[in-house]
């Protein structure tokens, strides 16, 4: 790696690699070539840099220069102006919307700020492909520390002192789990991997295997060395094929460096890793579901105990771990337990990674110490609400989730105080909503969720959810009454203490917390059948103010059911019978003479 | 069982594709996939001979492929559309794109135009939640499209 004097770093993500990266990626490299640069500047592709409203992202080291929104045009001109000459090229930098600075580099950018990478503390560094730069930045010290200086419960007991706790949204206390497994005995045991990212709205999980898939088979070696199994199971989504790809180059470099298989590292330890691949289903995140999904079954979750730790994957002790999780290990046992416990808050340490994204305007990936507030998260790192509208909730926690408001934006984040206020830490999506959203759309948007991925074994799960996205539709039908309300919370409740599976105990929550927090907008549904934010089409009409219309034909023009009448330069008429509410009129119009009422 | 009517060769594919995975029920899933990989679906003669070369039931099969979104029994058009109804495309505006591309196209989420040129499906979140609302087209990505982009993206591929 010294032989290069620079290095590129482009954006390898889905969300940058969907515009154009890889091109940007070969125009770079032909212009090196074209000045005889090749040998001097390194270009390489690397996993998300998280600022995805921006990219694709360029970087350049050792400067540390942070370009933004680059196409494959640019490259020219970046070897040209910044590697030959030296000089930044101004109009691909990142301007600070409020201080109207162009910020160079991107610690001194917002969004970077008030981040701590330690679970994406690679990707957007190194390149996921070489397994040497993975080592390069102390890629399997861990394990060979936990292999030639540790006995198995020593490692336990530094992973329970870290307060390390279930990223992928139970938050079950991480080192407790490997002790359960480790304590039973077997012949065979297996160490699981969830990268069934089904949250739709999160893709940390799918960034981190993309970015740095190495510290996912590092923690699971670590973690097959306390419990004693020598087999580990990724279960990866197939809709991920870039994760895919990236996973099997490094346990392919991992197998050919002696860091997977027998005898690693000469500690007699063997240990190996396969991949299994799940074909959508967000119950198999349930980890008994996704157990039987890699028995070939259907992924329908059984009651537990027997937990997986006693009797998982073929009858077998089994440990299941996210992603996430996974990615925070080799860091505990390499900088520490009294380290990583010094971040975040008592109960939660560390960070979380959250997929920051809706109506906002710096959509991304972030990682936070726990006890960030939600405010710190939106304004700072978010940069507000996007085209200057007003906040009016954040979801977190995804389908199982809820809508916490204005009044709860000083809530530190973690796992105890978003389950206080009614949401829940999840995965880590969150997605923020501005005045346009009508919450009763929203919750019924999750709900029309969960009753697709309901996996039907349980009663007040499978029709539960069904007659709770009925009545949420006949309510944004204009059909609803106050009753109804009582209803949805009755029967929410049933379905939370009946369903057998963490799917159909939460999926009431964006139910139950967008009525504890949006009363007055339920009831101006069912009361006055109005929808206060104008998204309910069933309440809502599109007309024109013949005061304000001039008659342009504009909005004619673009209807796409030609349901707008009136001739040049006489006010125009929508026929409301016809009209299909497509919104298409009022955004062409020029004159602010198309409203909804 | 039903009499078999895809032709030979289709069926010593299906034989080969099981055998690679030591005709192990447990493989199910992974057939499937590969199966799928192979002839764009999983349509019921596909699933007996599965059934019958891993010796599960068909049922049992049927009852794996219904379960799973991924797995479809009819075939997709040339060119797949995918909307992204992840809940970051959805605030900004997915669902009228899909109404959209419904009503210029006649028809319904997860079939295919008579013509077999199009489909129409949605997917739970790409992850490009920076582009929402995005669209996939194959191995195309269409980042913030409008509903008034849709009837353009359509005529790329008509003509």
């Amino acid at each position: 790696m010294e032989k290069y004097k620079m290095h590129i770093l482009i954006c390898g993500g889905t969300g940058c690699r969907a515009s154009a990266s890889e091109a940007i990626q070969n125009n770079l490299q032909d212009a090196l070539k074209a000045k005889g640069l090749e040998e001097e500047v390194q270009v390489v592709m690397t996993g998300c840099f998280g600022f995805c409203e921006k990219g694709p992202i360029v970087k350049i080291l050792p400067d540390n220069t942070f370009y933004i929104e680059v196409k494959p045009e640019d490259a020219e001109e970046i070897i040209e102006e910044h590697i030959i000459k030296g000089r930044k090229v101004m109009r691909l930098l990142y301007t600070d919307p409020e201080k109207k600075e162009v910020v160079s580099d991107s610690k001194h950018m917002g969004f970077y700020k008030k981040q701590i990478r330690i679970a994406l503390r690679n990707c957007g560094f190194i390149n996921p492909e070489n397994i040497d730069e993975y080592i390069a930045t102390e890629g399997y010290a861990a394990l060979g520390k936990c292999l030639t200086e540790m006995t198995p419960q020593a490692v336990i007991d530094e992973i329970k002192e870290s307060g390390l706790r279930g990223r992928g949204g139970g938050g079950f206390p991480t080192g407790l789990k490997w002790e359960f497994a480790s304590k039973n005995e077997a012949d065979q045991k297996y160490v699981v991997c969830n990268a069934d990212e089904g949250d739709p709205g999160a893709f940390m999980d799918r960034s981190i295997l993309e970015g740095d898939p190495h510290s996912v088979l590092e923690a699971m070696a670590i973690c097959g060395y306390t419990m004693g199994a020598d087999k580990g199971l990724i279960y990866i989504r197939a809709e991920y094929p870039l994760a895919i790809d990236r996973l099997k180059v490094a346990i392919k470099q991992a197998r050919e460096y002696g860091l997977l298989g027998n005898d690693i590292l000469g500690s007699g330890f063997n240990f190996d890793v396969e991949m299994r691949y799940g074909a959508g289903a967000f119950v198999c995140g349930e980890e008994t579901a996704l157990i039987h999904s890699m028995e070939g079954l259907r992924g329908e979750p059984t009651v537990k105990p027997p937990f997986p730790a006693e009797s998982g994957y073929n009858g077998k002790p089994t440990n299941v771990n996210n992603v996430e999780t996974f990615a925070n290990i080799p860091v505990i046992i390499n900088k520490g337990a009294g380290w990583f416990n010094k971040i975040g808050t008592e109960k939660s340490t560390g960070t979380k990674v959250f997929a920051l994204a809706g109506k906002i305007n710096n959509v991304g990936l972030i990682e936070v110490p726990m006890g960030t507030t939600l405010r710190e998260v939106i304004y700072e790192i978010g940069g507000g609400i996007k085209d200057g509208k007003k906040f009016k909730a954040v979801q977190t926690g995804g389908p199982s989730g809820g809508c916490l408001t204005e009044k709860h934006l000083d809530t530190p984040i973690d796992f105890d105080n978003l389950l206080a206020v009614g949401s829940m830490m999840g995965s880590g999506g969150m997605i923020v909503m501005d005045e346009d959203d009508c919450m009763v759309s929203v919750a019924k948007f999750y709900l029309d969720f969960t009753v697709e991925e309901s996996c039907g074994k349980c009663t007040p799960c499978r029709v539960g959810n069904k007659r709770l996205y009925e009545l949420l539709d006949k309510i944004t039908e204009g059909k609803g009454t106050k009753e109804d309300l009582d209803l949805l919370r009755n029967l929410s409740t049933v379905i939370k203490d009946t369903s057998l599976c963490g799917l159909g105990q939460t999926s009431p929550n964006p139910v139950l917390s967008t009525i504890e927090n949006f009363y007055d907008e339920y009831i101006a549904h069912v009361e006055e059948h109005k929808c206060p934010s104008g998204q309910c089409k069933a309440l809502m009409q599109y007309v024109i103010d013949p005061e304000l219309c001039v008659g342009c034909t504009l909005c004619a023009r673009n209807c796409p059911v030609d349901c707008i009448a009136g001739d040049r330069k006489e006010a125009h008429i929508i026929d409301t019978a016809k009209c299909i509410k497509c919104g298409a009129c009022m955004e062409k119009c020029k004159f602010n003479a198309i409203s909804i009422q | 069982m039903a009499k078999i009517k895809l032709a030979k060769s289709k069926v010593d594919t299906l034989v080969e594709i099981c055998k690679s995975f030591d005709n192990d029920g447990a493989e199910l899933i992974n057939v499937l996939h590969k199966a799928q990989e192979t002839f764009g679906y999983l349509p019921a003669e596909v699933q007996e001979i599965i059934a019958r070369e891993l010796n599960v039931s068909v049922a049992h099969v049927y009852g794996v492929v219904t379960f799973y979104s991924f797995f479809s029994m009819v075939p997709k058009g040339e060119f797949p559309i995918s909307i992204c109804m992840g809940t970051a495309c959805y605030v900004r505006g997915a669902e009228k794109v899909l109404e959209e591309f419904k009503r210029l196209l006649d028809v319904p989420v997860g079939e295919t135009t008579e013509d077999g040129k199009f489909s129409i499906s949605c997917l739970r979140c790409v992850g490009a939640c920076g582009l929402a609302p995005v669209v996939t087209i194959g191995e195309r990505v269409y980042g913030r499209v409008a509903a008034g982009d849709v009837a353009d993206i359509i005529k790329e591929y008509q003509s």
